[in-house]
């Protein structure tokens, strides 16, 4: 029997109870949250139980809600069950005072540069991690480019007339 | 009749119309010699035999590809020997967005190149940073490095990027072989923290 997102949501909900919530489904795609402290056991429960297999991890990426107080930063996982072609999308929501959030280089070495990008890009600490530096952007930026407390034009510029950009 | 005529008796060009020379410098000719300035005859054996050095990083290098290639033939103007290591080479030719982390390689290559050097900065992008007004984008070469020509353009067509080489052409024959050794030089390259 092939696996569906009403499945994975009971398993789900049938062993962390009320700790997982906000599912749902959007364009065929599954998408819960959790507390950011639990975000290793939902991963590795996702990858070891044998009926949900999600053993794939497409993508780790970032999201700024600036308006959203406590939870500003949100981590999202992108995770897929290659045998049955399932995606799903699980993310957990973290301050902008404390970004510590656990890493999950230890069940998924394709987790070791996406978790660079989204420090690079967010400033998540990702704690646990063997090499938490810079991986795009130039080492010397002390800062994270894409939160919105950021405007993507370069501030520091003096060259360009600002009434040409709209800034005037 | 066919709707477009064509000229089917094109005159013929004279050979002599499609050779350029360079042209003598001002001096005083007479029976077997030429007496002229030391820098004016370096200057003219240095614009027409530029070796340039691409650094082309995006779509301004394909421009520069048609420009050396047999169409707009960049060879005219005495540079068919584009050298691939800054070490033989005069013009260092930017083409393309400057990342801010490409920065200290560019700085490298110009450092490495020998004086005398030149620098031309083609399109918008390597001018002035161009469209790409955004945290991680170098915003203009002259940010890193002193630049002789910018080529505005986005990118700029051949002919812009000939015109370009043109105005280095023009410098290079009117430099004087003591500049490099002069203090304001000197004071421009401590400006970017190259000795």
């Amino acid at each position: 029997m092939s696996l569906s997102n009403e499945m994975v949501q009971e398993q789900l909900i049938a062993k962390f109870g009320d700790q997982v919530s906000q599912f749902a489904t959007s364009y065929g795609m599954l998408s819960f949250e959790s507390p950011k402290e639990i975000n290793l056991k939902v991963l590795q429960f996702l990858y070891d139980e044998p009926s949900l297999a999600f053993t794939f991890l497409t993508d780790i990426c970032a999201v700024n809600y600036p308006n959203q107080t406590g939870a500003e930063l949100v981590v999202v996982y992108h995770l897929h069950n290659l045998k049955e072609n399932i995606r799903l999308r699980y993310s957990v929501s973290t301050s902008l005072e404390n970004t510590d959030v656990y890493t999950a280089t230890k069940l998924f070495e394709s987790a070791n540069w996406m978790e660079r990008e989204t420090y690079d890009f967010f400033g998540i600490n990702f704690v646990g991690h063997p090499n938490l530096k810079r991986i795009l952007n130039v080492d010397e930026m002390d800062y994270f480019p894409l939160r919105k407390e950021f405007p993507l034009e370069d501030q520091t510029r003096i060259d360009k007339d600002d009434e040409m950009f709209g800034r005037g | 009749m066919r709707p477009v005529r064509f000229n089917i008796h094109p005159k013929e060009a004279e050979i002599a119309d499609a050779i350029g020379m360079g042209k003598a410098p001002d001096g005083v000719p007479g029976d077997g010699f030429f007496a002229t300035q030391l820098s004016s005859v370096v200057g003219l054996a240095r614009k027409n035999s530029l070796w340039p050095l691409p650094f082309a990083t995006s779509c301004c290098g394909i421009e520069f590809m048609a420009t050396m290639a047999s169409h707009y033939d960049l060879s005219r103007f005495g540079s068919e020997r584009v050298g691939f290591s800054p070490r033989q080479c005069d013009l260092l030719m930017v083409m393309g967005t400057i990342a801010k982390k490409m920065a200290p390689v560019l700085r490298q290559v110009y450092i490495q190149m020998a004086e005398p050097r030149w620098v031309i900065a083609v399109g918008a992008c390597a001018s002035s940073g161009g469209i790409f007004d955004t945290y991680s984008v170098l915003q203009g070469i002259d940010q890193v490095i002193p630049v002789d020509v910018y080529v505005p353009g986005c990118p700029p067509r051949p002919e812009a990027i000939i015109d370009g080489f043109m105005k280095i052409q023009d410098l290079v024959g009117q430099e004087s072989i003591r500049r490099r050794n002069s203090e304001q030089y000197k004071a421009l390259l401590n400006s970017y923290g190259i000795q």
